[in-house]
């Protein structure tokens, strides 16, 4: 009896300490979505101007530049999967692996060959696990990315790009590098604190939308140095901007995933304090009832064995 | 104002500056620029370094070190965008 009041109460104590880190993660989150979103917000004006100065060159410029014409054949596709470096997310890394799973499957139903590039630790480990391939991969950055990091990804991805534009069907073309004809990124939206959805978005080639604009309403832009190369010059600005931007919500993401699974995390451990606690409880008073019984029986027995006599 | 030029100057991580200026002096692949309020609306790419200096109406002058940066000037005013905007010491100029 007295040993299940001491299992109890060392139970107790373990359920308290998880308990606080647990509380201790989701202040620690929650204090992250805030800065995750004011970075978010700080790369916008960014992101709108680019957007601004590529519709008006696109609609100036001869459009020739790889990253914008469709590949006639596509044979790889690359695809960008952003996790995080460290679990206890919930189920933000899983609904990430599984959106990038659906869309490789449905690459691979059209005949194409998925070439995977992960950001984080989690799904590197998920693929090294599974003896997946990974043409390359980027740590340690998940909770708090840095432009230089969507920089880095963004330079190896085009540049697997552009050396796919020259393969054919038996070689790798005259560059003899194999790369990749179209590019997609999966990435987590933070759509509000409870809502964070995993989704696929094509990154490669662009698409152009082409505006409507009446004809005298269009600043008459020069261009220095002309419009094409400008154009050049932009595109993969662009696409490190659209990365970035990736990156940041995923960021954001990962930290509200976090703090809603680590907010559960404390309640639950608070319903078990509670329940373990009367149990221990009432196991005291077991053994306590117990032992009176004990000695109340034992001196009736002595006070029969002594009338006896 | 007619005589004031509205300036920002934005990097990928956050704007950087922003605000009224009298002239902005930037050094495009084709060469120095000065741009004046009311100037025609043009895009260029920034020389690779190079610096952007504003001067404001009071005859103080901001300089900034820009990396992979371009500018796009339209009705609205100029806009650096960069991937990078220091603001550089006196001395480097």
């Amino acid at each position: 009896m007295a040993g299940q009041v001491q299992a109890l109460r060392r139970r107790i104590r373990t359920v308290r300490s998880t308990k606080k880190i647990a509380k201790a993660q989701e202040l620690v989150a929650t204090s992250r979505i805030a800065k995750a979103q004011e970075r978010v917000a700080a790369s916008k004006p960014y992101s709108e101007a680019i957007t601004q100065v590529l519709t008006a060159l696109a609609s100036n410029a001869t459009i020739d530049n790889p990253l914008l014409v469709p590949r006639e054949r596509v044979r790889r596709a690359g695809v960008l999967l952003i996790t995080s470096d460290r679990g206890l997310a919930g189920a933000y890394n899983a609904n990430a692996i599984r959106t990038a799973e659906q869309l490789i499957s449905r690459l691979k139903a059209d005949g194409k060959e998925a070439v995977l590039y992960v950001v984080g630790r989690k799904g590197v480990g998920y693929y090294k696990f599974r003896n997946r391939p990974i043409e390359a991969s980027w740590t340690g950055f998940s909770e708090r990315p840095s432009f230089s990091d969507a920089k880095a990804i963004g330079d190896a991805l085009l540049e697997a790009f552009v050396a796919g534009a020259d393969d054919t069907e038996a070689t790798y073309g005259p560059d003899g590098i194999q790369g990749v004809d179209e590019l997609h990124i999966v990435s987590t939206q933070f759509k509000s604190l409870m809502t964070q959805s995993a989704e696929a978005h094509f990154l490669a080639p662009m698409q152009v939308e082409e505006r409507e604009v009446e004809p005298g309403l269009r600043p008459a832009y020069e261009f220095e140095p002309d419009a094409d190369e400008l154009l050049d010059a932009l595109l993969p600005k662009y696409l490190n901007t659209r990365i970035y931007a990736a990156l940041l919500d995923s960021a954001a993401s990962e930290s509200a995933s976090r703090r809603r699974a680590m907010k559960s995390a404390s309640d639950n451990a608070d319903d078990l304090l509670k329940r373990y606690t009367r149990e221990m409880n009432s196991a005291r008073q077991a053994a306590i009832t117990q032992e009176i019984s004990e000695i109340v029986g034992g001196a009736n027995a002595l006070a029969a064995a002594g009338s006896d006599v | 104002m007619a005589n004031q030029l509205p300036v920002k100057v934005v990097a990928v991580e956050e704007s950087v500056w922003s605000g009224e200026a009298e002239m902005l002096v930037a050094r495009t692949t084709e060469g120095e620029i000065g741009v004046l309020p009311g100037h025609s609306p043009l895009l260029g790419l920034l020389k690779e370094p190079s610096q952007v200096r504003v001067k404001l109406a009071g005859g103080e002058q901001l300089t900034y070190d820009v990396s992979g940066g371009f500018l796009s000037i339209d009705a609205d005013g100029v806009t650096v965008l960069a991937e990078s905007a220091t603001p550089a010491t006196p001395e480097t100029h």
